[in-house]
């Protein structure tokens, strides 16, 4: 790592203050991506700002019909929470199954979004629950947020919490690369009231997206019989030498088919 | 340099460090604490595992600064030569080690299992829990065996002083 100044902050306005301060400073959250880069000098910071010390940031909340989940909660503190389990529990299941047990004990839900890898799993969650995130300045819509990769909040702007508007029915399936755990392809369904969202991550460079041809499909009929003679297009994804577009234009169907099953079972 | 104090083994210490210094470079190189592994270094393999207010994290990716005012265990603070820890005997009886390498991350995972998920452990569930840490000598059999073995025995342990 290239050196760095730290700071540890116990307020949300200290915090505020340090990275409106210093250009380029970084705000530190379980470090569970954030370090990796630096450490192989994929990023210098003159500052890094963590987030660790601040009370409050990590609640879990129902609020009528809303889930809200502070952005420093870890992966294991979701994975392991009641009230997740009762309003969203196909949320349990997502984050008990990012990494690791040691990822998940450090790495954060807002660390998570904020990073937005484009085979993350939250960010297939935000979109498909149309989630909104909300920073120390404002309330954005996933819908915004993931309209493309790094769009959204912006650098010095901290995420606070995510808002969840509890769905009838969501669950997320993925097929994890078998070495980094990350999604090769992972999908997110989400039936509300407001219509069906699926959303994969792990295919596009540019992150997660929604997929229309199965949107309309499950919205005619929300079964996975109707899913199999849909073909996704495989013009826009990723080819890698873990899989070609072509395969992860089938996963996407797969993985839809999966989380359909779960969210019936 | 910043300062820091950490609790590590029970004891309070303190060092005057570079902010960039990992959570691993202060238990090795500045505390002499050298079971705590180095592997990977790229958050994959687990020979690192401590524990922070008990919690197993990786300490090859975790700022040392991140731990100020925090509790961490190492494996030399869970037994001794002389007195091991119940988990640190069952490897040793199941021949859960070759060259040793990956056994203090091990130990140190399977005890964060013990916390999460108590001391009746299936084998797929201690195999599922392992995916953070990587052995290049066993095949891993040896070492699900000496996980369920030595949380069975905390689990008598326990019964034992509670008598
Ligand atoms: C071995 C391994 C396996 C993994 N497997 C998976 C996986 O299967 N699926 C998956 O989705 N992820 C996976 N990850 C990534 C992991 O989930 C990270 O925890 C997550 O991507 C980042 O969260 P963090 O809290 O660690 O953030 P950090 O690494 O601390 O920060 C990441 C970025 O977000 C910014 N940031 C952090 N918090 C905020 C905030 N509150 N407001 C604004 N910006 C913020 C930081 O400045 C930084 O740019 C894996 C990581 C490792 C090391
Ligand atoms: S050395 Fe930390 S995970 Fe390998
Ligand atoms: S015993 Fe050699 S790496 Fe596990």
């Amino acid at each position: 790592m290239y050196a760095f100044e730290y700071v540890r902050p116990s307020t949300l306005s200290e915090a505020e203050r340090a990275l409106a301060a210093q250009p380029g400073a970084k705000l530190l959250a379980g470090g569970q991506s954030l370090i990796p880069a630096l450490k192989l000098r994929l990023n210098r910071v003159p500052l890094l700002i963590d987030l660790s010390a601040i009370t409050g940031l990590n609640r879990i909340e129902r609020r009528g019909n809303l889930l809200a989940i502070g952005a420093m909660t870890t992966h294991a503190e979701v994975a392991a929470s009641s009230v997740v389990k009762a309003a969203i529990p196909g949320l349990v299941h997502l984050a008990g199954n990012i990494g690791d047990p040691q990822v998940r004990n450090a790495g954060t839900i807002g660390g998570s979004l904020a990073n937005n890898d484009p085979a993350a799993d939250y960010p297939a969650a935000a979109l498909a629950l149309a989630a909104m995130l909300k920073t120390n300045r404002q309330e954005i819509a996933a819908d915004n947020h993931f309209s493309g990769l790094f769009a959204g909040f912006a650098e010095d702007e901290i995420l606070t919490e995510i808002l969840f508007p509890i769905p009838r029915r969501f669950a997320y399936s993925k097929f994890p690369n078998p070495a980094s755990r990350f999604a090769l392809v992972g999908c997110a369904v989400a039936q509300a009231a407001t219509g069906v969202r699926v959303v994969a991550t792990g295919a596009g460079a540019n992150g997660v997206f929604r997929v229309p041809e199965l949107e309309t499909a499950l919205s005619a009929s929300f079964s996975p019989d109707g899913l199999k003679r849909i073909v996704i297009d495989s013009s826009n994804l990723t080819s890698d030498i873990h899989g070609d577009a072509e395969y992860r234009a089938h996963l996407i169907g797969v993985m839809t088919k999966r989380a359909v099953d779960a969210c019936l079972a | 340099m910043t300062a820091v104090s950490v609790t590590v083994n029970g004891k309070t210490v303190s060092a005057e460090i570079e902010p960039r210094t990992l959570l691993v470079q202060l238990l090795r190189d500045r505390l002499g604490l050298t079971g705590t592994h180095v592997g990977c270094d790229t958050s994959q393999c687990g020979a690192c595992v401590v524990h922070v207010n008990g919690k197993a994290v990786k300490s090859c990716t975790m700022l040392a600064l991140s731990c100020d005012g925090a509790k961490v265990t190492t494996i030399e603070g869970i037994g001794s030569p002389e007195m091991l820890h119940p988990m640190q005997r069952a490897f040793q009886d199941h021949h859960g080690l070759q060259c040793g390498f990956c056994t203090p991350g091990m130990i140190m995972s399977a005890l964060d299992l013990v916390t999460r998920k108590g001391m009746k452990l299936d084998e797929s569930t201690i195999r599922k829990e392992l995916e953070g840490n990587l052995c290049r000598c066993t095949g891993y059999h040896n070492i699900v065996k000496a996980i369920g073995a030595g949380a069975q025995a905390m689990g008598a342990a326990e019964l034992q002083a509670a008598e």
